[in-house]
């Protein structure tokens, strides 16, 4: 389920927004942000100056009004950021209604609200009830809907033991009963995480945040020490520069495009996390999502179906190929597997052969032992069995029957090609050998095209020998493979990329594959996975779908773009920013300047309310783009460079020229100067 | 505290040792080469006169005002009309100097004056600003041919005479193409008084 | 603009490109303990005696801290070494002139700032310091100051270069091997030809030459303590000679005039001290001598810039041709350019260090462009007076280097953090005087001062890297090192120092009575060399809009101070950045990594050093030279 994000200046996101706004006109929140609030102390002596003033007082309020509105505009970005948060997470929260929880203690029930529950607590779970909270399965198995948090409204299996026992609160049991065992505190789980983190309220900086954020207040420094230095050196030349001027003059130099609109795009980058399903630890790992450049994937369920199907039927020599396939389909019939299924499908495609029901042939099903390896059916004076080669080779050699080489051929063929062979036998004849193959998930190759562009090596990972392994690896265009893993070897594999300097994302579901998830930089654990994977990850897919990461990496670079772009055009504003204030301030001591005024600005009041005015507007005018985040499309570093540069940089030097001349003409017509 | 006595150590021992060999050494061993290689030049290129007295150095620049003289550029470069080595420098005025829009205005009148030109007849630049150093030994090409004519009137010397002198005190730029010529005003003046 | 003056700019740009490779070449080699130059059999042994004397492990490397350390210990001993020579030059031997001690606070002045590589000279060679003083106190430090640039480069270049260790090299081995393997050999060739120029090189007293017209001036009479004597007189204006009707006396229609004694408020006439001036002959030429060569060599080999006579480079001794000028203009920038193809050696990445050198050569283009232009123009106030348009600005400039040489030295000068002028920087045109003001304070990256200008580019880069890293959507990397916070912090910390020590102190100077009193030029312009002294001080260029009387207690100090923190609060924060840097590991590229090479990186880091480095600067800059373009094209006078 992809949640429709709501549109940008939806009322009910955007009315509680401005009440927002002026609450967080707090100082103690305001600190958080140095350059807003240098702004907002810009503002205050800006309003204190309107009644100190001897002259000028309207152009001083104006001023003042439009430096609040600058303040205000920020907040309102992160107001609506944290709305639009909310409106997701309160589809969230709707799953998490205080339900009642059955205890167990000392194998005794007891009704507990949901919220008491602790960590390690077990709860019992029958049809209708509603999971209180994230767990493991440790009894029993159970299907679950899971649509309250996955929008998916088939249900799914869960089951104590194996790799799908995690289960998370607010989803409710539809059949049988299970046990749970808590495994997180109230407020831990995953989904009150997302929530904080999406409402804005619980949001660390990440790293990369916290250099810009450096950036910018050292930024903010330099030019409040130019600021404050203009003033002697007016004095010296003469020109009594007022303290509102100056202020205005360091409030259009300060980034404040991208100090107020910072925090937006973090909190909107998470959101779109959630809208893509994704329930993410916190903005480090989408951020560093970003910067991933290996993807070690799991290849069962990710890479291919998951099972092998039948392919095609090769007979043995002087026996019809419609033969060999109606032994294989009567061989199969009972067997209830994906390959036993796929074998009856095959041949009913190929042949035309019906399935028949084998009580109805009066058949025995002779079923799968480890000791036989082999699987089969029984008729009166028929026998028919299928197996792997080296079993079937003994068998008819029990039986005095002959293998003979053409079979043996197909086999090392099949095999060689990554596929497995399965050889059918009627009695002691050998009817030939069902081609059984991996098959590779449709579009996966697409996928794969696609991380290559965007700079990330895929390696999958399998326990396939590695025939086999190189085989699929080459349909599904992964660019390496790693056959016949252990969790210690994927361990190593990880870490050894990792020294090489990659950045490593890793997909998993097992609990075998915690270790490797906690290890990779970014860990995504499917939703269908345990419990102990979905806790060495940091994010969880709950659609469980492995590619699902090419998502993530957009988000992770989307709000790195962002952040660059909107940095790159706020510093560019500057030089328009200049050409407007330096003139006007300096008009009144040396008119020998007016040259310098190349944007012919009416009058010195006009162009620096003009400069103030663009300042405040340009922060409403790219609050859609820090929501949206700017476009990711992978076209190499240097394509996206250089797009980005031409339309932030380059346009970030042109369009406050445009912009500042054209207020400077509706402010003039207007008479408000 | 080790490590700090060992970094000082390494200190004083390196500053004494730079202290011997670039600037003792070092300098001796420019002086050796120069003194074999260039003796003329390593001490001042200066230009001695028949009776052994020192005139001056042909690279530095002095003062001359009389007319049978060729004048030098305006000179910053210590009292009187400067040209004095030791206290070297330009005048310092910037470009909406009054002081110095009023030396020049003084310069070019001067100059128009003791030159017979008229006053729409545009002055040098160098005629009337000041160099660099206060000790510019040239003139540019322009300037000495404007004093060819009062010059010669005051030596009763004819113009292509001055001219030629003018000629073979030129300093061409270096390699045909590195800076601007100029005509080397005590080396003239010399040749003049030179001229019987 | 003419045509050979383009040929120039082009055999220069030609020149500088044809020893960069070789130059960079030889600085890996000599960067190296263990490199190889022609010169080991002669300095091999020697370098082996100085670190035996100094008890030095050449072996052993530094981290950050103590190569920081360790220079800063050097910087400190040669500081007092220096002060405590100019303080006792009267007693040392070596002073054919006599010269008295130093002054407290100018030899204070004098030692930081050629410890800092600034070369800032509050005070006149020629008529200051000792033949001693010069040769040693100084020059130790045209050595030292040039290879603690260098080592500091090279120790950064090492810390990108390297991954996942902590030693960026051995301070003392990078010191001395730079020193007498890189310095000494070119000086000792340079200064030689220099020489054939007509550079002096002699130990001899200053010579007396017979002026051909010896002529008469004023001087102020001076009374036994060398004090000028004073006397008090009525101050007067002139006015119109008016008849016994009251009307003007004209002579040839023109009025005459008559001094008026100016009296005050109650009727007295106003008095004033005037200096008693007496009559002196002048009969001779003092032509100065001395070791000059030697030392000119590696003032501008090692971009310090102090000259040895006042004038500088303009002095017809310390830059006697055209070809000397070439040259030492070719010198000034050898180094630093070399040093861009040593980065890109090093760091197995050479069309970085040649698009870094690009970036660099394209900033430096601009200003001379520019600087030339505005000085062939001239200024219209005097072509008003008549002087010929053609001419373009003459005034303090010399004849044998004219407009075009003027203007490229200026350029040259204070992209590098050399300070040696040929002309006045002073007499410039308003934007002509711009572009060298400017230069500096872009903070010396248009290859720079020996060392500096890489280590300053290189702080820019990291933070171009920045924020196109993000533009890319990945954490920024540079050269497969991830840019984080520590880096950042680091390198807007050097941003954040440049501009309080600069803007700070000149704001101070602006409105404080010590500050103004030094000036030489009223208006724009006075605001312009207050802000130009402070900006070449923390810069370390040394260069000045040399009006500035700077000789005072309050100069002196104030200066010095602004010199240490533009050198090593710049530094130590480079280092710091560099400690962190050379832990990280290195990622590989990928598609996803832009590259740090090619136009779009070009581009990409000059728009960051005109955005992040200059805009700062602009108000100031417009109050002073923008202004008074303007205010030139009026006709304003101050």
């Amino acid at each position: 389920m992809t949640q429709k994000s709501p549109s940008l200046f939806d009322w009910k996101i955007a009315g509680p927004a401005i009440g927002g706004s002026f609450q967080k006109l707090n100082p103690r929140l305001m600190i958080k942000n140095p350059v807003m609030f240098v702004t907002m102390v810009g503002a205050v002596l800006t309003t204190a100056g309107i009644f100190t003033a001897h002259a000028e007082r309207g152009f001083i309020a104006q001023l003042a009004v439009w430096l609040w509105f600058t303040v205000l505009f920020a907040n309102f970005a992160e107001a609506i950021a944290e709305g639009r948060g909310k409106a997701q997470a309160e589809s969230l929260r709707k799953a998490r209604k205080e339900t009642m929880a059955r205890r167990l203690v000392n194998g005794r029930e007891e009704k507990v609200p949901a919220p008491s529950l602790q960590k390690n607590d077990l709860v019992v779970c029958e049809a209708g009830d509603v999971i209180p909270a994230d767990g493991d399965v440790v009894e029993g198995i159970a299907s679950v809907d899971e649509a309250a948090i996955t929008g998916e409204s088939a249900p799914v299996i869960r089951e104590s033991g194996g790799d799908r026992s995690a289960v998370t609160g607010g989803t409710r049991v539809i059949s049988d009963r299970i046990v749970v065992r808590i495994t997180m505190d109230k407020g831990q789980g995953f989904l009150d995480r997302m929530i904080a983190l999406v409402e804005g309220a619980q949001r660390q900086k990440t790293p990369n945040e916290i250099a810009l954020t450096i950036l910018l207040s050292a930024l903010t420094l330099i030019f409040l020490l130019v600021c404050i230095t203009l003033k002697p050196f007016g004095i010296y030349s003469a020109a009594e520069f007022s303290i509102p001027v100056l202020i205005a003059l360091l409030v259009c130099l300060i980034p404040t495009t991208i100090g107020g609109l910072l925090s937006a795009i973090g909190i909107a980058g998470m959101d779109r996390v959630l809208q893509r399903n994704v329930l993410a630890m916190s903005g480090r790992a989408v951020e560093a999502a970003g910067d991933v450049d290996v993807l070690l994937l799991d290849k069962t369920g990710t890479i291919t179906l998951g099972n092998r199907m039948a392919t095609a039927f090769i007979p043995a020599p002087g026996v019809a190929p419609e033969r060999l396939a109606d032994a294989a389909q009567l061989a199969s019939l009972a067997d209830e597997t994906p390959e036993g299924r796929s074998i009856v499908v095959l041949a009913k495609e190929k042949f035309n052969l019906r399935a028949r029901d084998v009580t109805q042939v009066q058949g025995q099903f002779v079923p799968f032992t480890a000791q036989t390896r082999m699987s089969g059916v029984d008729f009166p004076g028929r026998s028919i069995r299928k197996g792997a080669a080296e079993a079937i080779r003994i068998h008819a050699d029990k039986l005095g029957g002959a293998f003979p080489t053409a079979i043996s051929q197909a086999v090392d063929e099949i095999s060689s090609s990554g596929g497995t062979p399965l050889v059918v036998a009627e009695g002691k004849e050998i009817l030939g050998v069902i081609h059984l193959k991996d098959v590779v998930k449709g579009g996966i190759k697409e996928r794969f095209a696609h991380l290559r562009k965007m700079g990330i090596r895929t390696v999958m990972i399998t326990g396939d020998n590695p025939l086999t392994a190189a085989a699929i690896a080459a349909e599904a265009g992964v660019d390496d493979f790693m056959a016949q893993a252990t969790p210690e070897q994927k361990l190593q594999r990880i870490r050894e990329e990792q020294a090489a300097g990659h950045l490593v994302a890793m997909t998993g579901d097992g609990t075998n594959d915690a270790p490797a998830l906690a290890q990779a930089d970014v860990g995504v654990a499917m939703n269908t996975g345990t419990q102990a994977a979905r806790e060495a990850g940091n994010m969880v897919d709950l659609d469980s779908n492995p590619t699902k990461l090419i998502d993530i990496v957009e988000i992770g670079k989307q709000m790195l773009i962002t952040r660059g772009a909107l940095t790159t055009f706020s510093i560019a504003n500057d030089i328009a920013k200049y050409f407007a204030i330096i003139p006007a301030m300096l008009m009144a001591t040396f008119p020998a300047i007016s040259p310098l005024n190349i944007m012919s600005l009416h009058s010195p009041t006009s162009a620096i309310l003009s400069a103030i005015i663009f300042n405040a507007l340009i922060i409403i005018a790219l609050i859609p783009l820090a929501l949206r985040g700017v476009k990711y499309t992978p076209i190499g570093a240097l394509a996206t460079l250089q797009r980005n540069l031409l339309i932030y940089g380059l346009g970030g030097v042109i369009i406050p020229f445009i912009g500042i001349k054209a207020i400077d003409i509706a402010i003039t017509t207007l008479k408000l100067v | 505290m080790k490590t700090f006595f060992s970094e000082i150590r390494g200190a004083i021992v390196l500053t004494i040792m730079l202290a011997v060999v670039c600037c003792g050494l070092y300098p001796l061993v420019v002086f050796g080469f120069a003194q074999v290689l260039f003796p003329g030049k390593a001490n001042g290129s200066l230009i001695v006169d028949t009776k052994g007295v020192i005139r001056g150095s042909s690279l530095m620049g002095q003062s001359f005002t009389a007319d049978k003289y060729f004048h030098p550029r305006p000179s910053a470069a210590g009292i009187g009309n400067g040209y004095d080595p030791t206290s070297s420098g330009g005048s310092n005025l910037g470009p909406t100097s009054k002081k110095l829009a009023d030396s020049i205005t003084q310069n070019i009148s001067d100059y128009r004056a003791q030159n017979g030109l008229a006053t729409n007849v545009m002055v040098p630049a160098d005629a009337v600003t000041a160099s660099a150093s206060g000790l510019d030994p040239h003139i540019s090409l322009r300037n000495a041919d404007l004093q060819v004519a009062r010059v010669a009137k005051a030596r009763s010397l004819d113009e292509a005479k001055v001219r030629a002198l003018i000629q073979q005190n030129t300093d061409a730029a270096d390699l045909g193409f590195l800076g601007d010529p100029g005509v080397n005003v005590l080396k003239l003046n010399l040749a003049l008084d030179a001229v019987k | 603009m003419h045509s050979t003056d383009w040929l120039q700019l082009a055999v220069f740009i030609g020149a500088l490109v044809l020893i960069t490779k070789p130059m960079g070449l030889y600085l890996g080699q000599v960067l190296d303990v263990k490199g190889r130059t022609w010169f080991d059999f002669l300095f091999k042994p020697l370098e082996r005696l100085t670190y035996r004397l100094m008890g030095v492990d050449s072996e052993k490397e530094h981290d950050w801290k103590q190569y920081t350390f360790a220079m800063l210990m050097f910087s400190l001993v040669s500081c007092v070494f220096t002060y405590a020579v100019l303080r006792l030059q009267n007693h040392l031997p070596l002073n054919p002139q006599g010269f008295g001690p130093v002054s407290p606070d100018l030899a204070f002045n004098t030692a930081v700032s050629f410890t800092t590589n600034t070369n800032w000279q509050s005070y006149s060679g020629e008529s200051t310091m000792s033949y001693l003083s010069q040769m040693v106190a100084l020059v130790i430090h045209n050595f030292a100051s040039a290879a603690v640039g260098i080592a500091i480069a090279a120790a950064i270049v090492r810390a990108i270069a390297r991954h996942s260790g902590k030693t960026i090299g051995n301070f003392w081995v990078d010191l001395v091997r730079t020193t007498y393997y890189l310095l000494l050999p070119i000086c000792v060739v340079f200064a030689v030809v220099l020489v054939s120029q007509g550079m002096i090189q002699n130990f001899k007293p200053y010579t007396k030459a017979k002026l051909t017209e010896p002529y008469t001036t004023q001087v102020p009479k001076l009374d036994d303590k060398g004090q000028a004597v004073m006397t008090n007189v009525v101050v007067t204006t002139q006015s119109a000679k008016l008849d016994a009707q009251g009307k003007p006396v004209l002579t040839n229609g023109v009025a005459v005039m008559v001094d008026v004694p100016t009296l005050d408020a109650k009727g007295q006439p106003v008095m004033t001290n005037v200096a008693v001036m007496v009559d002196q002959k002048i009969e001779e030429q003092t032509i100065v001598q001395g070791p000059m060569a030697s030392q000119v060599a590696i003032k501008m080999l090692g971009t310090n810039g102090g000259g040895y006579a006042n004038a500088n480079a303009a002095f017809p001794f310390e830059n006697p041709t055209p070809l000397s000028n070439f040259l030492q203009m070719l010198s000034i920038f050898s180094i630093g350019s070399g040093l861009t193809y040593y980065l890109g050696r090093m760091v197995k990445n050479q069309s970085h260090g040649w698009s870094v050198w690009t970036c660099m050569m394209v900033m430096f283009l601009g200003g001379v462009l520019l600087c030339w232009w505005a000085e062939s123009k001239g200024n219209p106030i005097h072509q008003n007076l008549g002087v010929a348009v053609a001419d373009g600005n003459m005034e303090g400039k010399e004849v044998r280097f004219g407009i075009f040489n003027s203007a490229l030295f200026a350029t040259v000068t204070t992209d590098a953090s050399c300070g040696a002028v040929n002309s006045m920087h002073d007499s410039f045109t308003a934007l002509g005087g711009f572009v060298p003001l400017f230069n500096i304070q872009l903070g010396e990256i248009i290859i720079g001062g020996v060392g500096a200008g890489l280590y300053g580019m290189l702080v820019f880069v990291v933070l171009a890297v920045f924020i196109a890293g993000l533009m890319v959507g990945r954490t920024p990397e540079y050269l497969g090192k991830k840019i984080q916070s520590f880096e950042i912090k680091m390198a807007m910390l050097a941003m954040l120092i440049l501009a309080i020590d600069i803007l700070g102190f000149a704001a101070w100077a602006a409105v404080s009575d010590w500050g103004k009193a030094g000036l030489n030029n009223a208006g724009p312009h006075g605001l312009s060399e207050m802000l130009y002294a402070f900006t070449s001080a923390t810069g370390n260029n040394g260069s000045a809009f040399a009006g500035l009387s700077a000789n005072t207690p309050w100069y002196n100090t104030t200066l010095a101070i602004s010199m240490l923190i533009g050198r090593f609060l710049m530094i130590v924060p480079i280092m710091a950045m560099a400690g962190s840097l050379v832990r990280k590991k290195i990622a590989p590229p990928s598609v996803g990594t832009f590259p740090v090479s090619g136009g779009t990186f070009v581009i990409l880091l000059l728009g960051t050093v005109l955005l992040v480095g200059a805009l700062n600067f602009l108000p100031a800059l417009a109050l002073g030279p923008v202004v008074e373009h303007f205010l030139t094209l009026q006709g304003k006078l101050f």
